[in-house]
């Protein structure tokens, strides 16, 4: 067990001011702004919860709601198991594993809005890489027209793009792993995927925990990358949660709405995040008994 | 571990696919626009380094790139090292509100940027920060510091806590048994942990653009400008992108041993 001591405050204190710095003011306004109809600069009315109301009731909301909660979990169902593959297929240690390593992040290092550009010409039937492949091999693919092929492109893109960021984890918690559970796994003639579930598995408990919330929270806030490579459509329908917050925030310039709307936002991405998050506390702990 | 025959040719696959969209990049940056628009071709017809050519002799193009590594790196600096004792902390003591002060880093990560970027403005802009890099690195710890200190304690909560006592009971003081001894032991952690803090601060957006005019202008915003004027001008964007990926290729170089050794538990 940990001791309890209390000065263990001071070692926090510089993160809870770094941090608190940018994060209280901003979210105390955005209350502000929340339950007030502003007019001009310094003219405001209170309004209640008027705000909140409506985003509850607008319809578009929900479709975007829905598409979002759908391209988040397709995330976590696709990045997080390829991660842990592709972690443990990367070999432990020589210029070999330096390498991959490097080639492996490089999809991270770009900045989104490229992202969404390199994706927008990559996947163009007439120039682009993908799209021509695509449409030789016979399918008709064109992800500005068709709903579906706009979503697999959105998805693909963001495979390609974050998938690194688990196999990074998992592949520094894996080489956190000493090797003497290996050697005695071998006496007991454990299976390789006995050593996967009873070794490797826990161990890497905490910093999958990291990558699945950094994916879902993510993945649920995407917004630079879509609206780059589709502009939300064809139609809406790859308006995610974020973009269509925008339009109405900038386009509309509704700021009581808007706020209103973060909020909520905020909270259900809290919520799902809370709810992941002590579910995978428990799991490991089951694992440990 | 798993047969090499198969590991071998999946990572190949996978390292190939993930290559390709980048590979398809560099390909754009080498050609001129016509041909980029013109038709498909797997490689320059006609080789040209006119696109860098302009990125490197243009300042508003190169100094994008010194803004954004100036910012970065203090971020990166100033997140990690006020991550690690946080961090200890978590994974040592229990202390009055200690589950949901860790719980509550994590959802300064989780505010939609779009409405959020106005009270940043306003913020920066009442104490007189805007369009320094301080500012940017400042607004970026909000999303790095959490997560720093969230990869760190799992790192260090991997490390038997009978390495303190027996460090104490040899006579170290606290921060010469944190430098000398429990640094090194979780150098993987900190290799990935500022990877982190450099990657996310580096290829963001949205906030760096809103604290930013002209003194501090990052490079991702140079580039939203190529869109302007006569359409788009594809080759130099893409040579933009091409060069974006230079410095974190070089962080990830540098600590690529940190995260490859990891620490193996007999060697204190």
């Amino acid at each position: 067990m940990k001791p309890y001591n209390n000065r263990a405050w001071f070692l926090i204190l510089p993160v809870i001011l770094a941090v608190a710095f940018s994060a209280i003011l901003p979210l105390m306004t955005i209350v502000n702004y929340s339950v007030q109809d502003i007019l001009g600069p310094g003219q405001s009315v209170f309004v209640g919860t008027e705000w909140f109301q409506m985003v509850m009731r607008d319809s578009e909301l929900h479709g975007a709601l829905l598409r979002q909660i759908l391209f988040s979990l397709s995330v976590l169902a696709i990045e997080i198991p390829l991660g842990i593959l592709i972690a443990l297929t990367l070999p432990a240690q020589g210029w070999r594993a330096s390498l991959a390593l490097v080639l492996i992040a490089l999809p991270l290092l770009i900045p989104w809005n490229v992202v969404g550009t390199i994706w927008q010409i990559f996947g163009r039937g007439d120039i682009g890489l993908l799209g021509y492949t695509i449409n030789q091999i016979g399918f008709s693919y064109n992800y500005s027209a068709n709903p579906i092929d706009a979503w697999v492109t959105v998805l693909a893109m963001d495979v390609w793009h974050w998938t690194p960021l688990v196999v990074l984890l998992c592949y520094a918690g894996l080489r956190a792993i000493p090797d003497a559970y290996y050697q005695a796994a071998k006496i007991d003639g454990a299976s390789r995927w006995a050593v996967f579930r009873f070794i490797q598995l826990p161990k890497l408990r905490n910093v999958l925990m990291i990558a699945v919330l950094l994916r879902f929270m993510d993945s649920f806030m995407i917004y630079t990358e879509p609206f780059v490579l589709t502009g939300g459509g064809p139609g809406s329908t790859t308006t995610f949660l974020s973009q269509y917050l925008t339009t109405k925030a900038v386009g509309q310039f509704d700021l009581g709405p808007a706020a209103a709307f973060s909020l909520i936002y905020f909270l259900i991405i809290l919520l799902f995040c809370f709810v992941l998050y002590n579910w995978m506390q428990r799991v490991g702990t089951g694992d440990a008994k | 571990m798993m047969s090499k025959h198969i590991t071998r040719p999946l990572l190949a696959l996978y390292l190939l696919l993930s290559l390709l969209p980048i590979y398809w990049m560099l390909n754009m940056s080498l050609k001129t626009n016509a041909e980029i628009v013109g038709t498909l071709t797997l490689w320059p017809q006609n080789l040209t380094f006119d696109n860098f050519r302009t990125i490197f002799t243009d300042p508003s193009w190169y100094d994008g790139y010194i803004n954004s590594i100036i910012y970065v790196l203090i971020n990166m600096v100033l997140s990690v090292a006020i991550a690690l004792p946080a961090a200890y902390a978590f994974s040592r003591y229990r202390f009055l509100g200690d589950k949901h002060l860790f719980f509550w880093l994590l959802t300064n990560r989780m505010t939609p940027p779009a409405v959020f970027l106005l009270p940043f403005f306003q913020l920066y802009s009442t104490v007189g920060l805007m369009d320094t890099h301080v500012a940017v690195a400042l607004a970026h710890m909000v999303f790095n510091v959490p997560l720093a200190v969230w990869i760190l304690e799992g790192f260090m909560s991997g490390v038997p806590k009978e390495i303190d006592e027996t460090a104490y009971i040899d006579g170290y003081s606290f921060p010469a048994f944190f430098v000398k001894i429990f640094l090194p032991m979780i150098k993987a952690g900190v290799g990935v942990t500022m990877f982190f803090c450099f990657m996310f601060s580096w290829v963001e957006l949205l906030l760096a653009r809103t604290l930013t005019s002209v003194n501090a202008k990052p490079i991702a915003a140079t580039m939203t400008r190529t869109v302007s004027a006569a359409g788009m001008d594809w080759g130099v964007l893409a040579a933009a992108g091409v060069l974006t990926i230079v410095p974190g290729a070089l962080v990830i170089w540098f600590v690529r041993h940190y995260i490859a050794k990891g620490f193996a538990m007999g060697r204190v």
